[in-house]
Parts: C-alpha cells; structure tokens; sequence
C-alpha cells in the first residue's frame, strides 16, 4: 500500500518516538484468572491480550486423543471490540490460522508425552489490537502455561521485525504494519535459539531478512527476561513472608 | 544452617551438570546439562536435584488414599473424579458390597463422595481405585476442602504433626487426600477455622518454620 505517511523521520525516530531497535511498553501480569489452571494478561503497546491454559485433561472428543502423547489446542480469538470497526465474531480464515501456528509453535516445548491421550488447551482472547497480536498472544500464552505448572523444555518468545521506509526495525505499530513494507513475526525458544514461528507479510531482500530476524530474536531476548520477571514476581512472593 | 525461602526455579532454568549432579524428578537433560521442566521448588538431595512443582494437577501412585468424586455410573463400574488428568475407574468388584449386575446407582450416584486407595495400573494413564480396605469408605455430610496436589505434604507436616495439631485444636474429624482435598467434618466455626489455616500453608508452603505459625494462628482464635 502507498501512502504519504513518514514513518520515519529525519532524526530516524519513529511514530510514536521509538528508535529503529526499540520495543514498545510491555506489561505482563500472572494469574489473573482464578478459574483457569494457568493465565496471563499481556499489554505490549496498544494490544491487551488474556490468555488461559486449562488442562492437561482427558481429551474429548475421545477421537482427538493421541495414545502417546498430548495433544495441545491453542484458541486465537479476537474480541468483536478489539479493533476499530467492529469484528464480526467467531473464527475465520485469520484466526483459524493463527490457533494452528501458536498450537504447533507451543507443542514443540511442551513435554506431551508425559501426558498420553490428554489435551491441553490455551486459550488466547485479544481485547485491544494494535499489531503484533499474534506474538504477544504466544508470549502471554507461555507464561500462563509456566503457570499452570506444565512441563516445558523452554518458555517460548515471539517478536516482530519488519520494514518501514526502507529500513528494517523491531516491533512494528499499527501504522508501521499497514503502511511499511514487510512485517516478519518469529518466535523461539530462548534458550536453544530455535526458532518456532515463522511468517512473513510483504517483501525483503536476502540481506534484509537476515537483519531482520537477527533483530526480532534480539528483542524475543528482551521480552523473555520480562516473562521470567514476571513469573517470578508471582511466585517469589514467598521470599518476603518469612522475614 | 537452612536458608530462610527455598529456591523457586523457572522452566528451563539450568540446575548443574549430569558430571556433578543426578537429575531426579521434575528435571530433563540436554546435552549434558541438567533443567528444571515446570515452575517449582529446588531441591539437592544426595548428590540429585529434583524440582518439586509449585501448581499442578495430582499425580497418581499406588497405594495413595484418595478422595473421589463419582462423576459417571456405569452397569458394572463408576468412575471417579479424583483430581488427576485421568478420571479412575471404580469396578464393582473393588467395593465392599454385594451389587447386583446394572444396581450401580443405589449404592453410589452421581456426585457421591468416596474415601478410596489408588490400585496399580500398569499404564498411568488408566487409573484404578478401590473401597475394599477397612479404612476405605463412602463419605457422608462434613465438607471438602480443596487445596493444591503439591501442597498436600506440607498440610499432613512431618509424620502428620499438622493435622496432629489441627486435630487437637478444633476437635474435629478429618481426612486428607493425597489429590489435594481435604474432608472435614464437626462445628461448623471449627471448620471454618481449619479452613483458614489450611489456606496460611497453602500460600506460605514454601517457607520455613511454618508449623509456628499456624500452631499461634490456631491458638490466638
């Protein structure tokens, strides 16, 4: 799409004053859920995404079930409120999608054969968007799993890179993803480095896409040690009650 | 000298070598290298770490009293909610009456409560429990409390020191299920009072010295 939008100024400051390496605001809150077995509520920027983990729990119906391990369902959902013209509820091509790349993305770190013919499943609602909300969905919907207290290999990250007025540069807005060039959400597990999650919107050269997501796994760096903060803030309460 | 808290340990976290240390539950190894698998506490025992989970669902072994939940009458079986990923199965032969053939319903219904020992499975994923031990029963009137799985030993104490004390301070029967509930039964106020002090170990499981304080909450009420 061409617009007359600047998205980057003469001083290389960005709409909303970021710079080309820099995340938006994050706030990642444990457990606000009482019901679920395991929750979170994420604000990255303009988005405010709750996600709940329920399981693991006999799969039903019984033909899902997997006699080896556990199958894990991921629900993306997007709240008919969470943007600018109304959405028309329930699932679509978008969404389905979406609950399949974060299923598989969040399988892979999950140790589900402990769990033989279980399931799992996460459910991601998106109150308020304001792009990037498939990233802040898996990142929420890992610490509500690390809540839940699920075994996992590692405690899965996502974060986008993309390209706006010609340069590549972290975490894209609203108007970065509609008028900029390219948008390349990745997710890894931040431990190995592996990478989990992989899409992209528009178009990059060779040299472009490998800065690109050599920053986007830079910043998953950053919001991977917000997840543990926050998980720890949670559960190392303890450390004050005895004193 | 013990530390004050013990050591809460995030998943994947690094917990040593497999050249120093032996990885016991809650742990998996990589290249080497010794990781906590589920938010938990830490602990080193004779050269082996384990991660002990802080939240969770009941995890089932053999002989464990349980307390049940019938949540489907079969013809010859029932099964039983108790707690874990897997409902177990209660088969009229494991019960101490006589039941005719499709007569389930009269001697245990839906929501009926059971006080029941796990039986060996051989896979974990098909539970069986039984009532055929003295001790083993239906459970009428008092009330349940639910408490998380992982907390459950910290609420028995050493050698059941705290439901010794809970015991002596409010009269009252109880019962605790390895799967996190708790059956009390006697004054209502005794009751309420067990429950506060059943939440005080919940929420400080992880701490030391913990039996002090709530033999000082038990006393001051």
């Amino acid at each position: 799409m061409k617009s007359d939008i600047k998205l980057i100024d003469k001083e290389g400051k960005r709409l909303d004053g970021r710079k080309r390496d820099e995340l938006r605001p994050i706030k990642i809150e444990v457990g606000p859920l009482y019901r679920a077995d395991g929750s979170c509520y994420i604000e990255w920027g303009g988005n405010k995404i709750l996600a709940a983990v329920y399981g693991p729990r006999e799969a039903l119906p019984r033909h899902i079930q997997h006699p080896l391990r556990a199958v894990v369902n991921a629900r993306y959902n997007m709240a008919s409120f969470s943007v600018e013209d109304r959405k028309r509820p329930g699932p679509d091509r978008r969404s389905t999608e979406i609950s399949k790349v974060i299923s598989e993305a969040l399988e892979y770190v999950i140790l589900t054969e402990q769990f033989p013919r279980a399931m799992i499943d996460i459910n991601i609602e998106v109150l308020d968007a304001e792009a990037g909300t498939r990233c802040a969905g898996l990142t929420a919907a890992a610490v509500a799993l690390a809540d839940a207290g699920i075994p996992m290999r590692d405690i899965p990250v996502a974060c986008a890179a993309g390209k706006i007025d010609g340069q590549v540069v972290l975490d894209l807005g609203k108007e970065e993803d509609n008028f900029g060039e390219a948008d390349l959400p990745v997710a890894i597990a931040p431990r190995t480095d592996e990478i989990i999650l992989l899409q992209m919107d528009g178009h990059l050269t060779v040299k472009e896409f490998d800065e690109a997501i050599e920053l986007a796994i830079k910043g998953a760096h950053v919001v991977s040690e917000l997840q543990k903060k926050a998980l720890l803030a949670k559960y190392a309460v303890a450390k004050e009650v005895k004193q | 000298m013990k530390k004050e808290v013990r050591d809460v340990v995030l998943p994947s976290q690094l917990l040593g070598d497999t050249k120093k240390l032996k990885a016991g539950p809650g742990t998996f190894v990589e290249n080497n290298k010794i990781y906590a698998e589920t938010l938990g506490i830490r602990h080193i025992r004779d050269n082996t770490v384990s991660v002990s989970p802080l939240k969770g669902f009941y995890q089932p072994h053999t002989g464990d009293i349980v307390i049940g939940v019938v949540e489907e009458v079969g013809t010859s079986m029932w099964l039983v909610d108790i707690n874990a990923i897997y409902p177990a199965l209660l088969h009229v032969n494991e019960v101490p009456w006589h039941v005719e053939f499709g007569d389930t319903a009269r001697y245990l219904n839906y929501g009926d409560v059971v006080l029941a020992k796990m039986l060996p499975s051989s896979e974990s994923d098909r539970l069986q429990i039984t009532l055929k031990d003295r001790t083993l029963h239906k459970i009428n009137g008092g009330m349940i409390i639910e408490v998380e799985p992982t907390k459950i030993p910290r609420v028995i104490g050493k050698k059941g020191s705290m439901i010794a004390m809970l015991k002596k301070y409010t009269n009252c029967r109880i019962f605790v299920g390895k799967n996190g509930r708790i059956w009390v039964e006697g004054n209502p106020n005794a009751i309420l009072k067990i429950e506060k002090a059943i939440r005080l170990i919940e929420r400080e499981a992880h701490t030391y010295g913990l039996t002090d304080r709530i033999n000082a909450l038990l006393r001051e009420q």
